[in-house]
Formats: structure tokens, C-alpha cells, sequence
């Protein structure tokens, strides 16, 4: 029985050393930081205070949380509406294509997403391709503003985020039970009505995997504001990347990260209640 | 939705997904340099691609870097997935929720939270931070399609190894390893994509004596649009096609 604790102890302790010293130890050190101050020299010092929390209750920065909740909750919402249709044929699907069509979905969930951030700006951009199609077919005379604005940033953001919500729904679909529906049917349930009391409900962790799966990096992902938004299409992500790299106010930066983090952590909690005991949980 | 509506709904969203991709690849055989017209077929990007020594410096760091933490992300992650299936042990359900917390904990944070780290400890930025860095994030996926696999196990196998005198660490290289090499295989390019594709932690623990190529793109694609990164994109995706690929069918095949 010693081989046996030997190898049970080394594999564990390996483990958590790891998690310990690269995880909870950093994460407990932003924490700290965003309670300590910071001046032209130092980029952390003592004393401890709660300035900095109370700093991101300023205007500017609660309308740059606000403005980032709502586009990544507007990119959540239309990656739901354009994804659950899309989940759900490909998931019922008996065509001997299906696992060719899985396999391109996730062909763009494993490609870089600054690549199709990218190439987005060859389609956007005032001499790109739509504008390029809509004034040479004659629709338009000036180049439609694409880029460079919040309407760039949201189209960015649904284009590297829609297979985040496919996938976990495609999977949640594939496990429904037919006869479920065939019964509702059966039973005289119109199409809308089995879609509410049967297929929705069954399909609420795939539904609510995908949104987090999507509002989490919509929050944050900074390089998509930074390569198709304008000046003002500064997000939460940028705001802690300004902080950490252009302002070096490190504590502020913690502290905006936690405030962040608090917020999303609320929703985690939601998705953990939802899907307790079940093994939709594992997410990927 | 009709039956008449659904292939057409569902080519309308493929198409979303290709068309940026198929018009880069497009454009990256264009022979002009601002133009959106067709200029006629050429190589001249790919040319000037391959004759850019900087790069080529920042692509061998990133292929590196992938290989090494990947390897060492599977090796941990691996180890990780077999303890949550076959002890229970003090904190368990701790190991598994922080996890489970670092895939989903938005990368900004663990990005800052390393540089901290980093800081305190006057770690020098560059090599050394991005392979921790790049481990501690790879790690967590690994645990999950490795734990996934273990779960289709037939729990008896253990037993019957165990009644037939094997200790642990034999069950592990006899039993668990072999039946787990397409999973850990699967973890391991998984992690190296990963890898080669970050930018958001990266960009907090990088330094400047150690390139990596992700972040080279994003400063070349922050200057403007240049046919060149054109290229360079195209045969990224060219390579991630092909090993996503290789690791769905390394998924698929049954041992």
C-alpha cells in the first residue's frame, strides 16, 4: 500500500503546489492591491485604503461598465437569437454531413480570434467589401461608418463569440428526447407550445452555458474595441489594460478588476444554481 | 423555422462565419498593396512573408513556447483529471471549483494577476513568465476533456487491476495511460492552439526580449491593414485547420 499513497501524494501535491503559487496566490495579490495605494514611484505602496474602490464610483468609469454590460449583453442576446435556430437544426439533423457540419463549427472556435478580428476590417472598413458592394451596385453614394464605432465593436464581438453559444447548445439539443415532443404533440400541444413547456425548458443549461460562455469574454476581450472601435468605444477590458500599461495606476486597475469580478461572479453563482447536480456543467 | 428555411438559415450562418476568412485568404494572393480590386494572382506577400527575419524570430519563440506548455500543461492537467477521478481526497471539491473558476474567470484578470506576481517576486518579463503563465492557462482544459474521458470508463477495470495486486502507479502506466493517450493527445493540441493564439495574458507578461508571434501581429495590425499579415493569417489558419482536424479525429477514434 505505500506505492500506493507515494504516487497519490505526488500527483496531488504537484498539482496544488501549481494551482497554489500560479492561481490563488496571484488572485489573492490583486485583491490586496486594489486596497493599497500608488504614486509616481511606486507602482504599489502602502498605506491600505479603500480610495481606489471608491474612485470607480465615478461617473466616467460606472458609464464604461454600463456601456460594457450592455454591449456584451446585446452581443449575448443576438448570439442566442442567431445560435439557438442554428444549434437546433444542426443538432437534429440526420444527414450523414452532420459531423463535417459540427466539424466547421469548430474550425472559427479554434481559430485565433485576433485573426478574424482582423479580417473583419477588410469587410467594414469605408473602402471594404460592403461598402464597396453597395456603392458599386449604386445603393449608397458615401461609404456607410462600419468601423470605428459601436456598432464595429458589437459585429466583432458576435463574429468571435456565436460558436462559443453553438457549441454547449448544440451538445444540451443532441440530448433531448424525442418522445418528449412526440408526446407534447400528441397531446395536442401546438408547435409554440411545445417549443415554451417542453423544448425550452429542457434546453435552459445549454442556453444559459452559451450566454456566459459568450458575456464573460465579451466584457473583456480588449484588442477587438481596440482594432475596430473608435476613441469612445473604451470597454471594461480596456479600461484595466489603460490602467495597467498607459496610467500605471496598478491598485485602481486591481480594483476595477474586482469590482468586474464581483459582477461576473454573480452571474456564475446563477449558471451554478441552474445546473446543480447535473452534468451539463461541463462546459466544454 | 419551415423545413424550406432551415438550409437556408443554416448556409447563411456558415457564410457568416467563412466569408471574412475566405476573403482574407482572397486577398492575400492580391498583387497590390492598398486596392481591393483584383490586381491578378501573386506571391509577392508570401514572398516578403518569408523574408522577414523579425518575424520568423517571434514565430520559432511562439512555436516553442506551445510546445513546452502544452507538454507540461498536459503532464500537470493530466495528473490533475486522474486524481478527481480516483481519490477523494481533502479539497476535492475545492480543486475541482477553482478549475472550474480559472476557465471561466476572465483572462484580463489572470493576465494582471500573474504581472503582479511577477512583480512582487522580481521575475524578469519575458521567456519564463509567458511559459508559466501559458501553462497555468492551459491547464484547466486539459483537466476537462481528460476528466470527460474518464467518465466513459468502466470503473471495474480499476477493481479488477486492483484485486489482481497492481498498485497505483502500475494501474497508471498500464491501464490509464493507454486508454487515455487520445484524450491527453486531444488536451495537448488543444493547449498548444491555446498557446499560439493568446494574446490577452500574454500581452500583461511578455517582455521585450522575447517575442511571440501573437503579439507581434496585433502591433503589425494596429499600424494598418498590410497584405502581408494577410498571408501570415492565411497560413495560421491553414495550420489550425489542419490540427483541428488531426484532434477531432484523435476524439473519435475508439481504443
Amino acid at each position: 500500500m505505500k506505492n500506493d499513497s507515494t504516487f497519490k501524494l505526488f500527483s496531488l501535491s504537484i498539482v496544488w503546489v501549481w494551482l497554489l503559487f500560479f492561481s490563488l496566490v496571484p488572485y489573492g495579490l490583486v485583491i490586496i492591491a486594489s486596497l493599497l495605494s500608488h504614486s509616481e514611484n511606486n507602482l504599489i505602496q502602502l498605506p491600505f485604503t479603500i480610495k481606489n474602490y471608491i474612485d470607480v464610483n465615478n461617473i466616467i468609469y460606472l458609464r464604461i461598465l454600463e456601456k460594457s454590460f450592455y454591449l456584451a449583453g446585446l452581443c449575448t442576446l443576438i448570439c442566442l437569437v442567431l445560435g439557438y435556430p442554428f444549434a437546433y437544426i444542426i443538432a437534429r439533423m440526420k444527414s450523414s454531413f452532420k459531423g463535417l457540419l459540427i466539424l466547421l463549427i469548430i474550425i472559427p472556435f479554434w481559430t485565433s480570434s485576433l485573426i478574424r478580428t482582423y479580417s473583419m476590417i477588410a469587410i467594414l472598413k469605408s473602402k471594404g467589401i460592403i461598402n464597396s458592394f453597395l456603392m458599386g451596385i449604386g445603393l449608397i453614394h458615401t461609404p456607410l461608418p462600419l468601423i470605428f464605432n459601436n456598432t464595429a465593436v458589437l459585429i466583432g464581438l458576435v463574429y468571435n463569440l456565436l460558436p462559443f453559444m453553438v457549441l454547449p447548445l448544440l451538445t444540451n439539443i443532441e440530448r433531448l428526447d424525442n418522445r418528449l415532443i412526440d408526446a407534447a404533440r400528441d397531446l395536442g400541444a401546438n408547435r409554440l407550445t411545445t417549443f415554451r413547456k417542453i423544448i425550452l425548458p429542457l434546453t435552459m443549461p445549454g442556453i444559459i452555458a452559451g450566454c456566459i460562455l459568450v458575456f464573460l469574454p465579451a466584457m473583456t476581450i480588449f484588442y477587438i474595441p481596440d482594432l475596430l472601435g473608435g476613441a469612445k468605444s473604451v470597454l471594461a477590458g480596456n479600461l484595466i489594460q489603460n490602467q495597467f500599461l498607459i496610467s500605471q495606476n496598478w491598485p485602481f486597475g486591481s480594483a476595477i478588476s474586482i469590482v468586474l469580478a464581483l459582477l461576473l461572479a454573480m452571474l456564475l453563482l446563477i449558471y451554478w444554481k441552474s445546473t446543480r447536480g447535473k452534468k451539463e456543467r461541463d462546459l466544454l | 423555422m419551415t423545413r424550406a428555411t432551415s438550409p437556408f438559415y443554416v448556409t447563411l450562418i456558415y457564410l457568416f462565419f467563412y466569408i471574412p476568412i475566405i476573403v482574407l485568404i482572397a486577398y492575400s494572393f492580391n498583387n497590390a498593396q492598398y486596392s481591393l480590386l483584383w490586381h491578378g494572382f501573386s506571391l509577392r506577400w508570401y514572398q516578403e512573408l518569408f523574408t522577414d527575419a523579425d518575424l520568423w524570430v517571434s514565430v520559432w519563440h511562439s512555436l516553442l513556447l506551445g510546445v513546452l506548455s502544452a507538454t507540461i500543461a498536459t503532464a500537470l492537467g493530466g495528473l490533475a483529471a486522474v486524481s478527481l477521478y480516483r481519490y477523494k481526497f481533502f479539497g476535492r471539491n475545492f480543486l475541482y471549483a477553482l478549475i472550474f473558476i480559472l476557465i471561466l474567470s476572465p483572462e484580463i484578470v489572470m493576465g494582471i494577476s500573474m504581472l503582479i506576481l511577477f512583480n512582487l517576486i522580481n521575475v524578469r518579463l519575458g521567456f519564463w513568465t509567458l511559459l508559466f503563465a501559458h501553462i497555468t492557462f492551459c491547464m484547466p482544459f486539459v483537466v476537462v476533456t481528460v476528466y470527460s474521458r474518464m467518465v466513459s470508463f468502466d470503473k471495474y477495470i480499476f477493481e479488477a487491476a486492483k484485486d489482481l495486486g497492481a498498485t497505483d502507479g502500475v494501474i497508471f502506466n498500464k491501464i490509464i495511460l493507454p486508454l487515455l493517450w487520445p484524450a491527453l493527445l486531444a488536451g495537448w493540441l488543444l493547449s498548444f492552439t491555446l498557446s499560439l493564439d493568446d494574446v490577452i495574458t500574454s500581452y500583461f507578461v511578455a517582455g521585450p526580449d522575447f517575442e511571440i508571434l501573437p503579439l507581434k501581429i496585433y502591433s503589425m495590425v494596429r499600424l494598418g491593414v498590410k497584405p502581408e499579415i494577410n498571408a501570415l493569417c492565411s497560413v495560421m489558419f491553414i495550420v489550425t485547420l489542419l490540427m483541428v482536424m488531426l484532434s477531432q479525429f484523435m476524439l473519435r477514434k475508439k481504443p
